[in-house]
């Protein structure tokens, strides 16, 4: 996708944003590229990281904030290792989706948000990730398994499962430990700083 | 050795097996492994995808707890120490947001593997080795978090990583060179971009298997997971037949240890790794 210069918007709130969490080298960015070409999941990209780099850099808000790159992004952190600016893309791509979901607009690919949600959910709620329970709710509140229900895809889950459970790798009922209060505690801590 | 021990929420469920040998391999290595009281999720990708102080005060919690006991802190899970060391820097650079704990940053954070090759361990290792892995193929497969980014996780060699293919050399094993080393799984995305997670997979099991290796070594739950529960899938929607057995890299040091339980670990894989090593006389 050609980057068009034309579209440069002078107002820089966006931008300012990003480098005050990802510092300034994001300025330094030449457009090598080097970060699109080992991106393990470019292909699956409407918007390739340079091109968000220079596109954050141009405050292109609204085109960042709704492109897919960041729900396909597998945070697998080769852009940020080759980038020979010391850029640190993978974390652009991380401040990018946190926007986006504090921005409450609808997103291009949901999953990706409510698996999140699932996780986060189960945390808050036990101070660690019991899996099975934590697929189960994303599974419910996704529409995932109301989708595998349409389409037969349920029979792989209940089959693998099986397998798991039969081979003693589906631990059946959460542990609460006792950090539980203080894990809350911090969820409350990071409300308050989204507010602020 | 005594170290503090942080498992990650997979050890009790889905890596059951890689719990149970890392458990085996430190006992015969004297290495106790005393497990983080109270300790909590670190987070994972959910917490960095979602809020920034979330991301760096989970994790924070547990360094906190672990520098109480003054001893290095170990870890087994690659997303976890990823987790571990990004807060570790956050809280070294004293970013201006108050997480409650304090860090003054005394102990070591380490991935397991990391423990086991140090200097000290690697002789030792090597006296263990009762029933040498010989002929057994491998590949080495580190992924992602454990190597980058190499300014946080102090990775020496993040391209070409050795650590894990000497490891499975001193245990009498084949560890075949392989450009897909630190290719990504995927993470979580098994969940929510099924076919981008397929074409992950897909093309590191197929570039194992043209390298020629009989197995994946692993150090990483969600490493294996992404790659052992897969496989069938996979099959199914590429219409081949994939049967590559994968393994956490303290299962074969285990094997190689002649532990008596092995069998058991081996038993809980999805892909079945016994005829492999029944093939080669280790079982
Ligand atoms: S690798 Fe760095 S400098 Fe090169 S295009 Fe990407 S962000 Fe810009
Ligand atoms: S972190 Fe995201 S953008 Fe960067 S290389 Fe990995 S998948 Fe691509």
């Amino acid at each position: 996708m050609p980057i068009q210069t034309s579209v440069v918007n002078k107002d820089t709130r966006f931008r300012d944003i990003i480098v005050e969490t990802i510092g300034p080298e994001i300025f330094d960015c030449y457009q090598c590229s080097k970060c699109s070409a080992g991106c393990p999941v470019s292909f699956s990209m409407d918007i390739l990281p340079h091109q968000m780099i220079r596109s954050v850099l141009f405050n292109q808000q609204e085109k960042v904030l709704a492109a897919n790159t960041i729900w396909t992004c597998a945070s697998c952190e080769t852009c940020t290792t080759r980038c020979p600016n010391d850029i640190d893309i993978a974390k652009v791509m991380d401040v990018l989706r946190q926007l986006q979901q504090e921005s409450g607009r609808p997103s291009t690919v949901p999953k990706v948000s409510q698996f999140h949600a699932a996780f986060l959910g189960a945390i808050q709620k036990n101070g660690r990730v019991h899996e099975l329970s934590m697929m189960q709710d994303f599974s419910l509140k996704s529409g995932d398994l109301k989708e595998k229900l349409k389409t037969g895809g349920w029979k792989n889950d209940v089959k693998l499962g099986l397998k798991m459970f039969l081979r003693g790798k589906l631990k059946l009922l959460p542990h609460k430990c006792r950090a539980v209060a203080d894990v809350r505690k911090i969820f409350n801590q990071a409300k308050e700083h989204k507010k602020a | 050795m005594k170290v503090s021990f942080f498992p990650g929420c997979s050890l009790e469920g889905t890596a059951r097996e890689y719990g149970e040998s890392i458990e085996a391999v430190c006992k015969n290595l004297d290495i106790d492994l005393e497990e983080l009281p109270d300790w909590n999720c670190c987070g994972a990708s959910s917490a960095h995808c979602t809020n920034e102080f979330l991301s760096v005060a989970l994790p924070a919690r547990n360094l906190a707890l672990a520098e109480e006991s003054r001893q290095d802190l170990v870890t087994p899970c690659a997303a976890c120490f990823s987790r571990l060391k990004t807060a570790e820097k956050a809280l070294a650079e004293e970013k201006d947001i108050d997480l409650g704990v304090s860090f003054r940053g005394d102990i070591n954070i380490l991935h397991i593997l990391e423990l086991f090759c140090r200097d000290e361990l690697t002789d030792h290792i090597e006296q263990q080795v009762t029933k040498p892995l010989a002929g057994l193929k491998t590949v080495c497969y580190y992924g992602c978090l454990l190597v980058r980014p190499p300014k946080i996780v102090a990775a020496r060699h993040w391209e070409d990583p050795h650590t894990l293919d000497r490891l499975m050399t001193a245990l009498g094993a084949e560890s075949i060179h392989w450009p897909y080393k630190t290719e990504c799984c995927g993470g979580s995305m098994v969940l929510t971009n099924t076919d981008i997670f397929h074409h992950l997979i897909g093309r590191i099991l197929d570039m194992a298997i043209e390298a020629g290796a009989e197995c994946i070594v692993t150090a990483c739950p969600l490493c294996m997971a992404n790659l052992d529960t897969r496989e069938e899938e996979l099959s199914e929607a590429k219409g081949t037949n994939y049967n590559l057995p994968v393994f956490y890299f303290t299962e074969l040091m285990g094997l190689a240890f002649g532990d008596q339980d092995a069998g058991t670990w081996f038993n809980r894989h999805i892909v079945d790794p016994t005829p492999l090593l029944k093939a080669k006389g280790l079982l």
